[in-house]
């Protein structure tokens, strides 16, 4: 097995489907000869051809409504959207458009689109570049939403997400593209969209976290296994949309207590949702109310105040003791 | 190429048989009574909201008359001719408008995709489709109709200049009828015409008489085939005009005068096919009677099936979600039933 980081595990996975199946295209602005600004796409070019690997205006309604079409007529296009905080211009083809051609049609036309982009903060950028908006694609029926945490589970989800007979939304947390390098096997595979995963085992509070802050949620956890306060179990929730409700109200009725983690604004945050399911299925579990720890209701700050906004390890750390103790 | 008075430019008429002509009349003549029933329909509470067609007939109908069966063809909504020519049923579009989902289930195989009721959005899909036919080979192209109030939104210019770059087979065919509900050309556009906007996107652009309709099927035509030969795009305005409200809902006489309606009426795009069918003896005097007398039972035959059509069952709102029903929508649809099951 290989050690590859984020960037590197995509990439190996998109090429790993276009190699198995010639219909699997990607299109977006400097995706081709650039590589992509982050390079996730770099060598596909050279290896498939501009074809395959498509150079596109700058338009990003363009992009995804272009695709759209492509997979109307029978591509599974994969579309980059360079930074999220770019997506909106093509929001409204993704909700008018590629999220229910399926419904509209009933069933005759089908849009199996991968739409990929970059997501939020930590990376010190300019503005618009630390954008954590994912609950505005996950209250989108007819889209999925997936955000990997790692290496190996980035490859394993593109991989579904590109055989997905519908659309895809997949959110590459920016922070840790390059941060986390980790075993990836060689041949493709596929993670099941849908189903969460248990991070780490614990019998003390269930965390849930996805993207860069899985990573967080870790160090935190370690933080106070060591120092003897809480043995924390965490979700890495994996697939916003659709949500594995099952896995988090499992482990929720073990542990007695719950919190989310995101960096995305907090009112109207996903960590809503989350934490209304637990309420309406295993709040008689319940030790102490669910919490979140979550960005604030602001612009995500440049960099000099970023830090202050993030989910740190500190803050999640407290928010866990707080529970535990309550 | 037609006058209102039926004279054509004998050196400009499009190379139609009679058979097709009859055809391409009937075509008009029932997308134009269809709007009336519709019309009825809805004010009797039997149908839906829906986007009148009366006066465009010419434009809409002649564009799509220059398809092929494998062409493919991207509506916005206000196309119900095109839709007809394509082998959609009428009791299909009135269930659509009826307020039943299952009425835009187009067959795939006809290459038409449903009304896309945000204006302006469509027109990046015709790019895509457009792309994927020339990748894969195919020497077909593809039409997609919009208002020339769609020129405004943001998706037309990405559209057409993609389309543009990579040279897709798509023609862009702009129903400029005057109005975008009620905000006139003047106001919605400093451009002269729609047409010369293909300039600054490096494909041809023409505007032809859009109630003449041999002008629309040849500048149609001659554009899909350089589409399907490799030539790349072209946007076709044609100049028209809305007789009708716009939907259902509206009531145009807020916002334009009789007078210029009735100026409007008389460039009738059908009347002036038919004048020049019957100068031509194509048609005699009676026919166009019994041709409208037919056409009435076919459309009244329509309602009755449209009538017929159960209505769709509640669980049908959870259908074609996803290909899979998602564990939530699972839920969620027995949720429905068990709430229907208890009131019962």
């Amino acid at each position: 097995m290989a050690r590859l980081n984020i960037v590197e595990a995509i990439e190996e996975g998109l090429r790993q489907e276009m190699e198995r199946d010639p219909l699997v295209v990607i299109l977006g602005e400097d995706v081709g000869r650039d590589g992509g600004v982050f390079r996730v796409t770099d060598g596909l070019f050279e290896a498939f051809g501009g074809d395959r690997v498509i150079d596109t205006p700058l338009a990003e309604s363009g992009i995804v409504g272009m695709a759209i079409g492509m997979a109307i007529a029978g591509y599974h296009p994969v579309a980059e959207i360079q930074f999220s905080g770019f997506v909106y211009p093509a929001y409204d083809q993704l909700v008018s458009h590629a999220s229910r051609m399926r419904n509209r049609s009933r069933g005759e036309f089908t849009v199996p689109l991968v739409v990929r982009m970059p997501y939020g903060g930590g990376i010190r950028a300019l503005e618009h570049h630390s954008e954590s908006m994912e609950a505005i694609f996950a209250h989108v029926p007819g889209l999925k939403v997936v955000v990997p945490s790692e290496p190996s589970e980035a490859k394993g989800l593109v991989a579904s997400a590109v055989r997905d007979p519908d659309p895809v939304v997949f959110l590459e947390p920016a922070r840790i593209y390059r941060a986390i390098k980790g075993e990836v096997p060689e041949s493709p595979y596929t993670i099941p969209l849908g189903k969460a995963r248990i991070v780490r085992e614990g019998r003390d509070i269930s965390v849930c976290a996805w993207g860069a802050h899985v990573r967080t949620v870790r160090e935190a956890a370690q933080r106070l296994e060591a120092e003897g306060e809480a043995d924390v179990e965490i979700i890495d929730v994996r697939t916003l949309s659709p949500l594995d409700s099952e896995m988090i109200l499992s482990s929720v009725r073990k542990t007695g207590r719950a919190l989310v983690v995101h960096e995305a604004p907090r009112t109207g945050g996903f960590a809503a949702e989350i934490a209304t399911q637990i309420m309406e299925k295993g709040v008689l579990y319940l030790r102490a109310p669910v919490a979140r720890v979550t960005g604030f209701d602001t612009v995500p700050p440049l960099a000099k105040l970023e830090d202050y906004y993030q989910p740190d390890v500190e803050t999640v750390a407290e928010a866990i003791k707080d529970l535990v103790r309550f | 190429m037609l006058e209102p008075d039926g004279t054509v430019d004998e050196t400009l008429v499009p190379a139609l048989s009679s058979e097709e002509l009859v055809r391409l009349y009937r075509h008009m003549l029932v997308t134009r009574h269809l709007d009336e029933r519709m019309f009825k329909l809805q004010r009797q509470g039997r149908l839906g909201t829906f986007a009148r067609v009366a006066g465009q007939e010419g434009a809409h109908i002649g564009a799509a008359f220059a398809l092929h069966s494998d062409d493919w063809l991207v509506p916005a909504f206000r196309e119900t001719g095109a839709l007809l020519l394509r082998g959609i049923p009428i009791e299909q579009l009135l269930q659509f408008w009826g307020g039943d989902e299952r009425g835009s289930a187009f067959p795939r195989e006809l290459r038409t995709l449903p009304i896309s009721v945000p204006v302006g959005t469509h027109m990046l899909h015709a790019v895509g489709i457009g792309w994927a036919m020339k990748q894969r080979g195919e020497k077909v192209a593809v039409l997609t109709i919009f208002g020339e109030g769609a020129t405004s939104e943001g998706d037309f210019s990405e559209a057409m200049n993609i389309a543009g770059v990579f040279e897709a087979p798509v023609v862009f065919f702009c129903q400029n009828n005057q109005y975008a509900i009620s905000v006139p050309y003047t106001k919605q556009t400093a451009s002269c015409t729609v047409a010369q906007k293909a300039l600054a996107y490096g494909m041809p652009g023409v505007q032809v008489d859009g109630n003449d309709v041999f002008a629309v099927y040849q500048a149609t035509r001659e554009a899909l085939e350089r589409a399907r030969g490799g030539g790349g795009p072209s946007l076709i305005e044609a100049y028209t005009y809305r007789i009708a409200d716009h939907t259902t809902s509206d009531d145009a006489r807020r916002y334009r005068l009789q007078d210029e309606v009735e100026t409007w009426k008389k460039r009738d795009p059908i009347d002036r096919l038919g004048l020049y069918l019957k100068d031509r003896g194509i048609i005699g005097e009676d026919d166009t009677g019994r041709l409208v007398a037919d056409i009435e039972e076919e459309i009244g035959e329509a309602i009755t099936r449209f009538e017929a059509i159960p209505p769709p069952e509640p669980e049908e709102i959870f259908r074609h979600v996803f290909a899979e029903p998602t564990e939530p929508l699972r839920s969620q649809e027995a949720e429905l039933m068990t709430r229907l099951a208890r009131r019962r």
